[in-house]
């Protein structure tokens, strides 16, 4: 059996040469809690269980897999297929994620009425299927999109502030992230408008290990303006399955693979 | 053929199933007009229907079927089922499955909803079944497509998909009979709908669909009928003339949203100088179209569509006295406009089309509201407007609005 060294040990290794000599700088940080966060092992699978709680504290329940495949240059592929609620079941969402800049391209599967939609570029700060997370952050938004500088750091954390280079294309005017030294993972992260009000707020609430890769698996976002929140939990979580490629495109989009539904 | 099919696919249920997934939902839909027609009930819709749904594995092909039993207050002949039209108490959604032969190759076979192309309630290259009575009187919008019983193959060269799709019995539109709608010239009803010849033999669609950068292009093929009786004998029976069709569409990211064009022509082939004032004339069709959100939660789409008839001269000597007389260019326009609230259990919506060149109009309203994740409640409207021999303007009587009640489960 080939013994592969996933990309972000190598990273974090680095990162830990350096850490002794001089201060990270943002980007540095921003890199890791990335590859920490959306690249871990060569691909990966998860169940995802959201429950959303509105204003008046009713609540939705989503269920979904999540297929992830890492490809060259941090391009990425991800395939989401619903289970839940009988409205959207069957209904599958593709996304080939750019990497180093440039838009990501975006298909939805609506099986009502058999027809891929692509969604625009613009639309990746809408909610997905009515939560309070946004499309993009299913795949991850892009470092390119943001400017990062490292705030502070203690024992535990590094904090960074993001701040978009194209204000238009947000409904914030910058976010914090909070993240954790000993796995490099993004563990908070508030988004404020621009006086400074917290208009969204994400948080890891439960990590553990699989395969040696410390994951998040249980996470919350908050909207104070709507006053709703989403848990998200993560199930049945598997690196270095080996999906192929092929599975990322258009004909599963339209027949999602038994990896996905079964 | 049918037959053959539905046996073919029970044989397959009854030697080893995987059971997957089931879904399904109940829905009661009443409608009605919002002013008199002298030809029709005042009912636009009064359907309580169930959908079963079925999805698994068999071996190495995947199955998949879906029925809904109806019962459809405006017509409660339970007994006719008739699989083609919709009529009776059953209508069989699809019932097919899929595998592949070959690692390169997707075969589906059976009854399926097919659909392609770009445009947004506008169709051009798309010469797959529609059901324009469920369209207009306020079912929901998946009942737009009709199905098809159709080999359909799904072939991958790298980045080129190959799509071809035979039907061994063309199906045909769920055509306006006068049953439930009134329309030009006013003389068919539930107890004289309109008499047709179905075409009896196959009809076959094809498309080569590829990515050029961000541009997804595809060039598409017809080789059949008119969906809709486009022709009439001498006793007045409509009939499907022979159709085939050829076009292409572009689709791309542009600005903030998604633009796309397509281009399609109509060859009218037994009317082929346009001098048969009994069958339609050969016609271009030309879309363009934008589509991007405007702010969070509100989307807009914007669509502008021609029909360009062709042997134009020839039609215009030919034309039948008292028949009105279509303009050589048709010009429409659509917006679509769609607004989220409460976390996406409330959705706002409006469609509406606009002819220049006719006058008329058309606005598909909609209001939805997911009163939990398996209860949802709708209300809508469908409003005509126009003179009474135009496209739109003659479904005037029909206007209709509508609430509906559906539990998933």
């Amino acid at each position: 059996m080939k013994i592969r060294i996933p990309f972000y040990m190598i990273l974090l290794i680095v990162c830990r040469l350096n850490a002794a000599d001089e201060p990270l700088t943002g980007d540095a940080v921003a890199e890791m809690a990335e590859q920490a966060a959306y690249y871990a092992g060569d691909d990966g699978k998860s169940d995802v269980r959201m429950v959303i709680t509105d204003a008046n504290g009713q609540e939705r329940i989503r269920e979904f897999r999540v297929l992830r495949l890492n490809g060259e240059d941090n391009k990425q592929m991800f395939f989401v297929y619903f289970n839940e609620p009988a409205d959207v079941r069957e209904m599958s969402y593709l996304v080939h994620k750019q990497g180093g800049g440039g838009e990501d391209d975006r298909w939805l599967w609506l099986p009502a009425i058999s027809k891929v939609n692509r969604i625009a570029p613009g639309d990746k700060r809408t909610s997905f299927v009515g939560s309070d997370f946004v499309y993009e952050d299913i795949s991850g938004r892009s470092l390119n999109e943001d400017k990062h500088e490292l705030l502070s750091e203690d024992a535990d954390f590094y904090v960074i502030r993001n701040t978009p280079k194209d204000l238009s294309k947000v409904d914030f005017a910058s976010y914090d992230v909070w993240v954790r030294k000993d796995n490099n993972l993004p563990v908070k992260a508030e988004y404020v408008d621009g006086e400074g009000k917290v208009v969204r707020r994400v948080t890891a609430d439960k990590i553990e290990v699989f395969e040696g890769i410390p994951t998040v698996t249980q996470s919350t976002v908050e909207d104070p303006r709507r006053g709703s929140k989403t848990v998200n939990t993560f199930s049945n979580v598997e690196y270095n399955i080996g999906l192929k490629e092929r599975l990322f495109s258009e004909r599963y989009l339209k027949r999602p693979p038994r990896e996905a539904t079964r | 053929m049918k037959k053959g099919g539905v046996a073919l696919f029970a044989a397959f249920l009854f030697t080893g199933v995987y059971a997957g997934e089931w879904g399904g939902f109940v829905e009661g839909r009443l409608g009605t007009r919002l002013q008199e027609d002298p030809l029709e009930k005042q009912g636009s819709v009064e359907d309580l229907r169930a959908q079963v749904a079925t999805r698994g594995f068999l071996g190495p092909a995947d199955y998949d079927l879906c029925v809904d039993f109806l019962y459809n207050g405006l017509n409660p002949d339970l007994e006719d089922v008739n699989l083609e039209t919709g009529n009776g108490w059953l209508d069989l959604r699809s019932a097919n499955i899929l595998w592949a032969p070959v690692p390169w190759m997707d075969l589906k076979i059976g009854r399926q909803t097919l659909t392609w192309g770009t445009g947004d309630l506008v169709f051009l290259n798309d010469l797959f079944p529609k059901d324009w009575v469920s369209f207009f009187n306020g079912r929901d919008i998946e009942y737009l497509k009709a199905p098809s019983d159709s080999v359909y193959s799904a072939m991958y060269f790298g980045d080129w998909i190959l799509d071809l799709v035979w039907s061994p019995r063309a199906d045909t539109d769920r055509y306006l009979t006068g049953t439930y709608m009134s329309f030009y010239p006013f003389v068919y009803t539930a107890d004289n709908p309109l008499p047709t010849h179905r075409p009896h033999s196959g009809d076959a669609s094809l498309r080569l669909k590829t990515t050029f950068g961000e541009v997804e292009t595809a060039l598409y093929g017809y080789y059949g009928f008119w969906k809709s009786p486009a022709g009439f004998t001498a006793e007045g029976v409509g009939f499907f003339p022979d159709l085939q069709v050829v076009g292409g569409s572009a689709l791309t990211p542009f600005a903030k949203g998604i633009g796309n064009v397509e281009v399609a022509y109509y060859n009218s082939s037994e009317d082929s100088d346009g001098s048969n004032p009994m069958i339609q004339n050969s016609e271009a069709r030309f879309l363009l179209g934008y589509q991007q959100e405007l702010m969070a939660d509100l989307s807009m789409g914007a669509q502008a569509y021609s029909e360009w008839l062709q042997d134009y001269e020839a039609y215009k000597e030919n034309l039948q006295p008292g028949e009105p007389l279509r303009d050589e260019w048709r010009q429409l326009l659509t917006l679509r406009l769609t607004w989220f609230q409460m976390n996406q259990t409330l959705m706002l919506s409006s469609f509406i089309f606009y002819s220049p060149t006719d006058v008329d109009g058309y606005a598909r309203l909609l209001a939805e509201y997911k009163w939990s994740d398996t209860l949802t409640l709708s209300a809508g409207a469908n409003l005509f407007a126009g003179e009474s021999e135009t496209f739109f303007g003659q479904f005037q009587d029909d206007t209709n609005m509508y609430v509906a009640v559906r539990r998933w489960w």
